[in-house]
């Protein structure tokens, strides 16, 4: 007998569904495993051709791991004489990689320093972002606020030209207010940018939360805020971490202000990476080691939000 | 536990009037009915003596304490919702314990009254559950429980078992009630439904567009309606209307209508002009020998009655009539009405002319 089910969909639809998935994963993910890949070739290798693809192989497609790309990622480096390499013997296997070249290691490279200045310029933005916008959003979505439509299509607009048609005003502005190259001043910039959404995703995710909940909070004796800080957050927060992701993944991947408003005390690792310049051409391994690395706060981030992150894209259209 | 006294209490939207002057009174321990239909006000007023909605004048006193402008965390009124909002992200026990935690409660004494309180309602066995999966039944409890376990001057209650099906309703409107008998605290609870306000209820307001049309114990909304619209709204099948125009006369005790002359309750008011005549259906009887003839248009067969719709020169009228009386379509019988309970009603502004019955009753 031959079964139909409503919601069950059949094995061909399964079988038909899942190749479909999982080859547009593998074509989405060769640049991303090409990358990761190249960042533990040796320069030699990065640019051969045929491409050599096959991890400590002997074939023709095949190469030898190395960790070169991350030692120059990480460090800076200079050529020595053939007396001073004799008489200095290397100190790590990191010195021992940079030795085939007759170099040495003199000191780190500034990368450490940009990554963490992403870190900071990332999560700092997103937290102000989440944050007013939760404020904001709450207060859209529960009291009558004179204008409430404008003002609400006013935060809207800000999206409504690429934000980059603003760079000239606000280079000279931050020039003016000493924001330029700061760590404050490009935070502030992603918050602004980041706002306007993070304001409309959440106020559609508060706009679900019945009301009930928190007038139950307000008659057992709770203040507003109490109300709001106890019984619409905990709710809330799948919203939250699926705007705290969008909001990341913007003021993360950022590239056009960085370039322009930051030089060098504030420099996130956009900008810097392909500055990564070897000696005697482009360090590919190395640039690829970076991006490597770039990528991951934001996939561990969104990996641990993910059960949110789901429900958070279909907001609006499932209600408990 | 406390008496509420509402004093000209208004609410409006912006040009919207949710709540006309009304003023009632809750006694202490009374199990108060708020009845209409719905966007008749009934849950603004409720709202209102919560804290929830602030009046736009008026007072409402609990306890003799003026409160209108109160948060409604300062009140000690307790609230149950329709949808029971109860915090989704708490187990049974966090429920039922938040408003205790509020009041800075030491733990072991809120662990003594949440299972004071579980054994009451009979969800020992829940407490540690989440509320997602509980049963429409348990949700209620669960509201209940947080409403209860902080023992409050009142509990307010919005269509509470509106979300539960028909079969379960009944059940806990008994047990409802029967909790209410054995705590004795002032309840107020709005409904729609007025089957379920009379079975309850120790008294009724019946609001109808934000005024208060009738406020009284089940027996006097029933038997001596104040309005049209109540004596309408409470009953099923409803209470009969029959249009004539005529006249009555202080201390007559009789009325023409339609060329037949009824007995009627002693009448306190004089009046002419266009008139209904109200009646009850299970206050009509069916017989060969009475003068005034209807058409029987059809019946419907209810078990130990019947109730058998008429044609009368007053328009159609519903009786309720034993199932043994036999009644045919087509057939034209005689009614009689039983004189002590008809009401007569000034059919443009549907108020009920005051009589014998009614008196003492109607106020306004």
């Amino acid at each position: 007998m031959s079964s139909f089910s409503v919601n069950e969909p059949s094995k061909r639809t399964k079988w038909f569904a899942g190749t479909l998935v999982i080859g547009y994963a593998l074509i989405t993910m060769i640049p991303l495993v090409w990358i990761a890949i190249t960042g533990f070739k040796s320069p030699a290798d990065a640019i051969a051709y045929p491409p050599k693809y096959i991890i400590g192989s002997d074939s023709k497609a095949g190469f030898q791991p190395t960790l070169e790309g991350y030692v120059n990622l990480f460090t800076t480096r200079t050529r020595q004489t053939q007396e001073f390499l004799d008489a200095n013997p290397p100190e790590n296997w990191a010195d021992e990689i940079v030795r085939q070249y007759d170099m040495v290691i003199v000191g780190p490279s500034k990368f450490g320093e940009r990554f963490l200045n992403s870190v900071i310029i990332g999560f700092g933005s997103t937290f102000l972002s989440v944050f007013l916008g939760t404020l904001a959003a709450y207060a859209f979505s529960r009291f009558k606020i004179p204008l409430a439509d404008d003002l609400l299509f006013f935060i809207l607009s800000t999206r409504m030209m690429p934000p980059i048609a603003v760079a000239i005003p606000i280079f000279l502005m931050y020039r003016q207010l000493g924001l330029s190259d700061t760590h404050l001043g490009m935070i502030l910039l992603y918050t602004g940018v980041n706002i306007s959404l993070a304001v409309w995703l959440l106020k559609s995710f508060i706009d679900g939360i019945p009301t009930e909940y928190e007038e139950a909070a307000l008659i057992d004796g709770y203040t507003r805020f109490q109300a709001f800080y106890k019984v619409v957050l905990p709710q809330a927060a799948t919203g939250i971490a699926s705007t705290a992701i969008f909001c990341l993944i913007f003021a993360w991947n950022e590239y056009a202000f960085a370039v322009l408003l930051t030089t060098a005390n504030a420099q996130t690792a956009p900008p810097f990476i392909p500055t990564i310049i070897g000696v005697g051409g482009l360090d590919w391994p190395a640039i690829a080691a970076g991006v490597t690395i770039f990528l991951l706060p934001v996939m561990i981030f969104t990996i641990l939000l993910r059960k949110h992150l789901l429900r958070g894209i279909t907001f609006g259209a499932v209600r408990k | 536990m406390a008496q509420i006294v509402i004093k000209n209490l208004k609410k409006q939207f912006g040009d919207f009037t949710a709540v006309q002057e009304s003023s009632f009174t809750i006694e202490d321990g009374e199990f108060f009915m708020l009845l209409g239909p719905s966007g008749c006000g009934k849950t603004t007023t409720l709202r209102m003596i919560a804290g929830l909605e602030r009046p736009t004048s008026g007072e409402i006193l609990l306890d003799g304490e003026e409160i209108s402008q109160r948060p409604p965390s300062e009140r000690d009124i307790a609230f149950v919702f329709q949808m029971f909002a109860l915090y989704p992200h708490m187990n049974v026990r966090k429920n039922i314990s938040y408003p205790l935690a509020s009041q800075g409660m030491p733990r072991a004494q809120i662990k003594n009254k949440v299972a004071e309180v579980a054994k009451i309602l009979g969800i020992e066995d829940i407490l540690d559950r989440p509320v997602g999966g509980l049963s429409g039944g348990d949700r209620q409890r669960v509201a209940l429980g947080r409403a209860i376990v902080r023992e409050p001057k009142a509990f307010m209650m919005d269509e509470p078992l509106g979300a539960l099906d028909a079969e379960f309703r009944e059940h806990m409107a008994e047990e409802l009630r029967a909790l209410h008998d054995r705590m004795g605290a002032t309840t107020v609870y709005v409904t729609h439904d007025q089957l379920e306000a009379m079975q309850m209820g120790d008294k009724i307001v019946v609001m109808n567009n934000a005024v208060v049309e009738q406020f009284g114990t089940p027996q006097e909304i029933y038997d001596k309606p104040a309005t049209m619209f109540v004596a309408d709204f409470i009953g099923s099948p409803s209470m009969n209307f029959m249009k004539f125009h005529g006249k009555v006369a202080g201390g007559e005790s009789a009325v023409d209508m339609h060329g037949s002359r009824f007995s009627v309750p002693v009448a306190r008011e004089p009046f002419e002009g266009d008139l209904a005549f109200g009646v009850r259906p299970e206050h009509i009887q069916i017989s060969d020998a009475a003068a005034y003839r209807a058409e029987v248009l059809a019946t419907e067969y209810l078990g130990t009655t019947q109730i058998v719709t008429l044609n009368t020169a007053g328009g159609e009228v519903k009786a309720r009539v034993s199932a043994q009386q036999v009644a045919r379509a087509g057939e034209t019988v005689g009614l009689e009405f039983d004189p002590k309970s008809v009401t007569l009603f000034d059919r443009q502004t549907g108020r009920a002319l005051k009589s014998e019955l009614n008196e003492g009753v109607l106020h306004g």
